[in-house]
């Protein structure tokens, strides 16, 4: 696969603050990343609180507040898989990491895309926690590893929601044009 | 080259004369669904409008429907909460077609749209539940999206930004032997397509068996082509949804029945031939780990779940009637019935279904998703393993992470409420 001329680069202060915090595999469903008990709480304000419920050491970080911006979440195979619940991206979207995989489900994808998640789509890629993650030159690095990995561009129709900085913003300039 | 019938739908629904899968359209939304979600939605919806100086108002209230089922009756004071904000904006823009907790007129969502024909063959059809698939089963063009951009939707009456996906083709023949039925096939498909074999993918399912199936069986296997990944499933319109919609549902206005050409282009092809199947279970904890029942018979389950989007319509509660009428369920073993919704519920009722699970043991509850997202009414305790007709088996996915869930069809889950452990029902006796 020809490594993408254009991708989205994730908003990482320093190339050096990208460390996996998170390694998952593959099939991580939304009931994984957000709990449905938890459904009724929806506000993007209130749900990072809860991201990853289950998972005693990550929901040790966000209660420690050690979860640094830009820090990465590795997934493999369609992640985000099962329902559509918002609150998987947006629970992510609040502690502004990058989840990187090998692939996404398609509606969090979409999710991610409108809420302004990063999220890059880097087939084969592998990391452990504790990796540094270095996206310069388009790709992804695993620094820790010594691998390279080449990013697929997201759909092309979807980058116009990312250039508008998220989907609330994309159509409400559609509305005010329209009026 | 002719065109796909999700093809054809995306065009027609652009004003285009073609689409092509991979063409971008904005299809304009016929029916947009949401639930309890609806609450997310609105904050959305109010944010989108912020600072516009226009007001907030859904471009068609007549095409919005808002259905409660995922938690009703209110299991906590956070829900109630967002039930009566979105009751209020229901009251406010006159959405008609709201669905509250209600004994008559209430249900699933999957369920409601179906049965109250709101659903037509050749809609585009948006909701904000991953299952929203399910209407593909009527010929509709359906997928699930998030809240937010549901909102946007709503204020533009547009699915933003659609790659027309390539579509799948399933070509099934054959007829199901006694205690195996489309449960069986889509958790067979599933498995062979694994659970992204269909991401951003259509299937559409065709053949002889497909023909003959009622429209209860074909939102089975809709309601499910998400677990492959699926955009959406389809079963193109054709008699089953006209008897369907017009002597089930009462539907008496102009049908159109859009069908794949016979030229158009796949991107594969994908037979089954059902008269093969045996019973199948899904294990935990995904979705396509599918096994024949026989692999897993034996194991012990503290509950079982009948009901759900999937199964929980008058005929999956028949066969599982049958199978414990005059019977027990075993000791240790609790059994669930969920009715898909007030109507199926008031059928079962005068059918006598309700009190054979009733003196059989069983515990029957209000129509809605009941347990099936582990939010209450049947939550598992740890270590404990449930065999359920719902349509997902993640960790955590009833409740408890430390528990287990097996996926199955009506048959073997009624089958193993007898025994207590997970039972082929062709041996059941």
């Amino acid at each position: 696969m020809a490594r993408a001329k254009k991708t989205v680069t994730p908003r990482v202060r320093k190339a050096d603050a990208a460390r996996v915090i998170l390694s998952l595999g593959d099939d991580v469903s939304t009931d994984v990343i957000y709990p449905g008990r938890f459904m009724a709480t929806v506000l993007p304000s209130e749900t990072p609180a809860l991201a990853f419920a289950d998972h005693a050491e990550f929901q040790a970080a966000v209660k420690a507040k050690a979860i640094p911006k830009g820090a990465v979440i590795a997934g493999g195979e369609n992640f985000g898989c099962g329902s559509s619940r918002e609150q998987a991206a947006s629970c992510l979207k609040g502690h502004d990491v990058v989840v990187v995989a090998r692939s996404f489900a398609r509606i969090f994808l979409q999710n991610a895309i409108n809420l302004g998640l990063n999220v890059v789509v880097a087939p084969g890629f592998t990391a452990d926690e504790g990796d540094s993650i270095s996206f310069e030159g388009g790709g992804v690095e695993n620094l820790t590893k010594r691998t390279a990995f080449d990013v697929v561009p997201l759909p092309f129709a979807r980058q116009a929601i990312i250039d508008a900085g998220g989907l609330i913003a994309f159509t409400r300039a559609r509305l005010m044009a329209r009026a | 080259m002719g065109s796909t019938v999700a093809e054809k739908i995306l065009a027609r629904a652009s004003g285009r004369p073609a689409v092509k899968a991979g063409d971008v359209v904005e299809p304009r939304v016929d029916l947009a669904m949401s639930h309890e979600n609806a609450a997310l939605v609105i904050n959305q919806f109010r944010e989108i409008y912020e600072g516009t100086g226009l007001p907030a108002k859904p471009w068609d209230p007549s095409r919005i429907a808002i259905i409660f089922d995922h938690r009703v009756p209110a299991e906590s004071a956070k829900t109630a909460t967002n039930q009566k904000r979105v009751r209020a904006f229901v009251a406010e823009h006159g959405i008609a077609k709201f669905h509250d907790v209600r004994g008559d007129v209430g249900g699933i969502c999957h369920q409601i749209l179906p049965e109250r024909g709101y659903v037509r063959p050749g809609m585009v059809v948006v909701g904000t539940d991953s299952h929203t698939t399910s209407h593909g089963a009527l010929g509709a063009f359906a997928f699930g999206i998030g809240a937010t951009e549901m909102a946007s939707a709503w204020a533009l009456g547009v699915a933003l930004n659609i790659e027309a996906p390539p579509t799948i083709r399933v070509a099934v023949s054959g007829s199901f032997q006694k205690h195996v039925g489309p449960k069986d096939l889509i958790l067979h498909l599933i498995g062979f397509l694994t659970a992204q074999g269909a991401n951003f993918r259509v299937l559409e399912f065709t053949g002889e068996t497909i023909a003959n199936l009622s429209t209860s069986g074909r939102l089975v296997l809709c309601n499910m082509s998400v677990e492959a990944g699926a955009t959406a499933g389809i079963v193109p319109g054709d008699a089953e949804t006209v008897r369907y919609l017009r002597e089930e549902v009462g539907v008496t206005d102009p049908l159109d029945l859009v069908t794949s050409d016979p030229d158009a282009v796949y991107e594969k092809t994908v037979s089954v031939d059902v008269s093969k199947l045996e019973p199948l279970v899904a294990c935990p904890h995904t979705v396509d780990n599918v096994k024949p029942v026989s692999a897993v018979a034996g194991k012990p389950v503290q509950q079982v779940v009948i009901g759900s989007c999937t199964n929980g319509r008058l005929d999956d509660l028949a066969e599982a009637a049958a199978i414990v009428r005059g019977k027990h369920v075993a000791a240790g073993t609790r059994m669930l019935v969920f009715p898909a919704s007030g109507k199926i519920w008031a059928e079962a009722l005068r059918l006598g279904y309700l009190s054979d699970f009733m003196a059989a043991g069983a515990v029957v509850m209000n129509a809605g998703c009941g347990p099936c997202l582990g939010v209450h009414e049947g939550a598992l305790g740890d270590g404990e393993t449930a065999i359920s007709t719902t349509n997902r088996n993640f960790k955590g996915r009833m409740g408890n992470p430390g528990a287990e869930v097996y996926l199955s069809s009506p048959a073997v889950a009624a089958a193993s409420a007898l025994t207590g452990v997970i039972t082929d029902p062709r041996k059941e006796r």
